[in-house]
């Protein structure tokens, strides 16, 4: 969580700097339910970030130079300089790269998971999903096809309040959560700014899928804490309530946890302030991305290359 | 063996589900029931309902899952029920089918078969021709065979092939059009393919329409046409365009599609641009106007591109 930030703050910086060009997006006060669910998976099992979980990239392994070198269009960002913001996948570590019409990847993490489920293959996908994309055609497709084939699929429902300036209460009328049964999918509420009640609901999830208990939907209660986007300064948002949210940080609330169990948490910090630190000074030394290579690669020739399991060095269950 | 068109597709789809465990049929219908031209008749009974998948009518999901499965190793053949029923999947093709590849190295091999044209009093919606909607959309192949072996061979080359491909079938030559056919496995390379040799005129076409180009042709005795079939449209067989506009000089592009911006504007424009010295009049298209595809045959017939409207575009530019 607090790598992420951490990156999240510089990318931020660099865009104020005029540095990172376009726009940018961050997951503030979110990292919570991005970290938590994603350190809940296995090495194998994919996953299908959106918007504000950069903390999924990071739990999986991709480094914050290639993150920052992303965020500024650069060669040997993980991108290539071919997406921006926190718009990009690494097949390499089985994630699977957001796309902007949401919740466009629920239908494919329904896809990963079936096939797994068809091969015999004790693996699940997890996609995650904000409150605004319930309203979209695609994730009743999803939630529909999915509670049919009892795919081994977990879907963690940001509820942070907004899609963009319209809030929830302005979106619908059945809360997603309720709407789940409908499906015939099992769902969990949790508090998503708890980042080992996140954990262990979707370890939870991820026990039901791999025995064949179909798919699991978390909603995830948690607050957007910056705007839509850094151009953003959703004044839409009442004070008091980001005041509310901020009291319940969930960077602050896990320090006091560590803290209690003696870890060193200035020392954890501080290591990813360097860490970050050193992977800035990689990004802004990599070269732009180079303009011939903006024509190649539209088609895959030879070998397709799959999914990777990656390394998941943060992964929950890394042995298993 | 001599099969008609239909069942050229139906071999293909039976000697990939045989030779390779990794090819899965998605569709709505197409189990038991065999789909509503029966193209997978057979096909549950012989591989099961867990390789032959009958679908909610989801076509978001259809192909969103498709992709899922294919980036973890599947080879998914999805079936939508008419053509026309497309676009209501255009954003899993375009956004994250087509984009994959390009923004996250990863390849979706899934093979997309859209039963499409006129010709069968099928009306403004099963009528259709979308091929130039998914040439417009970066990352996706378009194969449109015109015969029974190539309907077999394309297919086959499709499912192989690394990247999106979407299979135009012509519902209208399903049981119209017979052909030797080979057995087993064979592939038919993505390019164009001269199907009536000549040197006065060249017709190119595909799909249904390369059938009225042979008739327009035949009923021209006082002069040699030839007719160039593309069978793709993405990629698109420059070489063999060219090579036969360098030797006729004259050139009637023919599209069942809808005249603005169709396969045959595209193929125009390349003419214009690299043909200009070989020719001798203007570069002539016959496509269906911008209209609907009405319902009554009377009305259909007006505005589908005949023999009678090829043959006459023929005379009239056999004569500048």
């Amino acid at each position: 969580m607090v790598l992420t930030r951490a990156i999240e703050e510089r990318g931020l910086s660099l865009y104020k700097q005029g540095r990172v060009p376009g726009s940018f997006y961050d997951g503030r006060g979110q990292e919570a339910t991005a970290v938590g669910a994603t350190f809940a998976l296995g090495a194998a099992d994919p996953v299908c970030p959106l918007i504000r979980d950069l903390g999924a990239h990071v739990v999986k392994g991709t480094p914050a130079a290639a993150i920052l070198g992303h965020y500024l269009g650069r060669a040997s960002g993980v991108s290539h300089g071919r997406e921006g913001n926190v718009h990009f996948g690494d097949a390499t570590r089985g994630v699977v790269g957001m796309v902007s019409m949401l919740p466009g990847m629920m239908p494919v993490a329904v896809g990963m998971a079936w096939a797994f489920k068809l091969r015999g293959e004790r693996r699940c996908a997890l996609s995650f999903f904000g409150d605004g994309a319930t309203s979209v055609g695609d994730w009743h497709e999803a939630m529909n096809l999915a509670g049919l084939q009892r795919v081994p699929a977990i879907f963690v429902l940001e509820h942070n309040g907004y899609a963009y300036s319209t809030p929830s209460a302005r979106q619908f009328v059945v809360d997603p959560l309720e709407r789940a049964a409908v499906y015939g999918i099992a769902a969990a509420t949790v508090d998503g700014n708890d980042v080992e009640a996140v954990f262990d609901a979707v370890r939870l999830a991820r026990e039901r899928a791999l025995d064949g208990g179909g798919p699991t939907l978390i909603a995830a209660q948690t607050m957007r804490m910056h705007g839509h986007g850094a151009h953003d300064d959703a004044s839409y948002v009442p004070a008091e309530q980001l005041e509310l949210w901020a009291a319940r940080d969930p960077i602050a609330r896990q320090r006091e946890r560590l803290a209690q169990l003696g870890v060193d948490v200035d020392a954890v910090e501080a290591g990813a302030r360097a860490e970050v630190d050193a992977a800035t000074q990689e990004a802004l030394a990599m070269p732009a991305a180079d303009p011939a290579s903006a024509l190649t690669g539209v088609f895959c020739e030879g070998e397709p290359q799959l999914l990777g399991s990656g390394a998941a060095p943060w992964s929950g269950f890394a042995a298993a | 063996m001599e099969l008609t068109y239909l069942e050229a597709i139906s071999d293909g789809l039976r000697v990939a589900l045989r030779e390779d465990e990794r090819v899965l049929l998605l569709g709505e219908d197409i189990g038991a029931f065999g789909g509503a031209f029966k193209v997978t008749a057979g096909l549950a009974e012989e591989f099961g309902s867990n390789r032959v998948i009958d679908t909610p009518i989801s076509e978001e999901a259809i192909i969103g899952g498709a992709v899922g499965a294919a980036i973890v190793g599947m080879r998914p053949v999805c079936e939508m029920q008419f053509a026309d029923f497309v676009s209501c999947c255009f954003d899993q093709l375009v956004n994250v089918a087509g984009k994959l590849h390009y923004r996250v190295g990863l390849a979706a091999p899934i093979v997309v078969r859209l039963p499409s044209g006129g010709g069968v009093a099928g009306g403004p919606y099963h009528s259709q021709n979308p091929e130039a909607w998914f040439m417009h959309a970066p990352g996706l192949k378009v194969v449109a065979p015109s015969n029974a072996a190539d309907a077999k061979g394309l297919l086959l080359a499709a499912i192989a092939d690394p990247n999106p491909v979407i299979f135009l079938e012509h519902k209208y030559l399903y049981r119209r059009i017979r052909g030797e056919v080979p057995e087993g496995h064979y592939e038919t390379p993505l390019c164009a393919r001269t199907v009536r040799g000549g040197d006065d005129l060249v017709v190119i076409a595909y799909g249904a329409m390369v059938h009225a180009a042979l008739e327009a042709a035949e009923a021209i005795e006082e002069a040699s046409i030839r007719v160039l079939d593309l069978r793709a449209l993405v990629p698109l067989d420059e070489r063999a365009i060219l090579d036969c506009v360098h030797d006729c000089s004259k050139v009637v592009i023919v599209d069942e599609a809808n005249y603005t911006c169709a396969a045959g504007a595209q193929v125009a424009s390349l003419i214009a641009q690299y043909g200009y010295e070989d020719l001798d009049g203007p570069v002539v298209r016959v496509a269906t106007p911008d209209v609907p595809i009405p319902f009554a045959p009377s009305l259909e017939a007006a505005v589908l591109p005949g023999v009678d409207r090829i043959r006459d575009a023929c005379r009239e530019l056999l004569a500048y």
